[in-house]
């Protein structure tokens, strides 16, 4: 019964979240903002949804399963490394080489725009 | 009786979500933003998969949420290193 509870509980926060995650992606203003709400939001929510699953089939089978925390942790992994790569794109499209910091070593240059040197001046 | 009625709350919102992310990847214009709406419907898909294995009681979806994770992940870098690089195994 208090099980019951906590799954509903932390359904509807995971619901709340998708659906912000998923509002901020159509009501944010530029590219780089719009980067925010899928990648955190959405991230969280479905982070809820895997624990509301976990307690779940906690009380149903009575032992914890650990795939759903394989997937919660393959997520919350592999969100920022896609905010980054969607991040990194933005900035190649959109970008002139020059408006960006030099990278960290001498003498490199950023790896999208290789190539593009008749078109960034 | 309460629990059903929050899985209909969460599965209605997260189908709301993927409507929406349908909606922005019809109208967006530049690629990294088709790809953000693309990546995010993978999310989406992997949270209703989750909610339909508590509905049905089984423990049958879990491979397909992680296989979806896997694969939404793996084809976003790969599409990413593809406009990036040019091509995507060097």
């Amino acid at each position: 019964m208090i099980l019951d509870y906590v799954i509903a509980a932390l359904l509807v926060i995971a619901g709340f979240f998708g659906l912000v995650g998923s509002f901020g992606l159509l009501k944010l203003p530029d590219q780089m903002t719009r980067l925010h709400a899928p990648t955190k939001a959405t991230t969280l929510g479905v982070g809820g949804v895997l624990i509301a699953s976990m307690v779940y089939f906690f009380g149903v089978a009575g032992t914890l399963s650990f795939h759903e925390l394989m997937i919660t942790l393959f997520l919350f992994l592999a969100a920022p490394i896609t905010a980054f790569f969607i991040a990194r794109v933005q900035l190649r499209n959109h970008v002139a080489e020059r408006d960006l910091p030099n990278p960290a070593r001498e003498g490199t240059r950023w790896a999208g725009h290789l190539g593009q040197d008749s078109s960034s001046d | 009786m309460i629990l059903t009625y929050a899985l209909v709350f969460a599965a209605t919102c997260f189908g709301l979500g993927l409507l929406m992310n349908l909606w922005f990847l019809v109208r967006a214009d530049s690629t990294g933003d088709k790809i953000l709406a693309l990546d995010t419907m993978v999310v989406n898909i992997i949270a209703l998969i989750v909610i339909y294995g508590m509905a049905f009681g089984t423990g049958v979806f879990f491979e397909a949420a992680m296989l979806f994770a896997m694969m939404g992940f793996i084809s976003t870098v790969a599409y990413c290193r593809y406009i990036l690089r040019g091509n995507i195994i060097e």
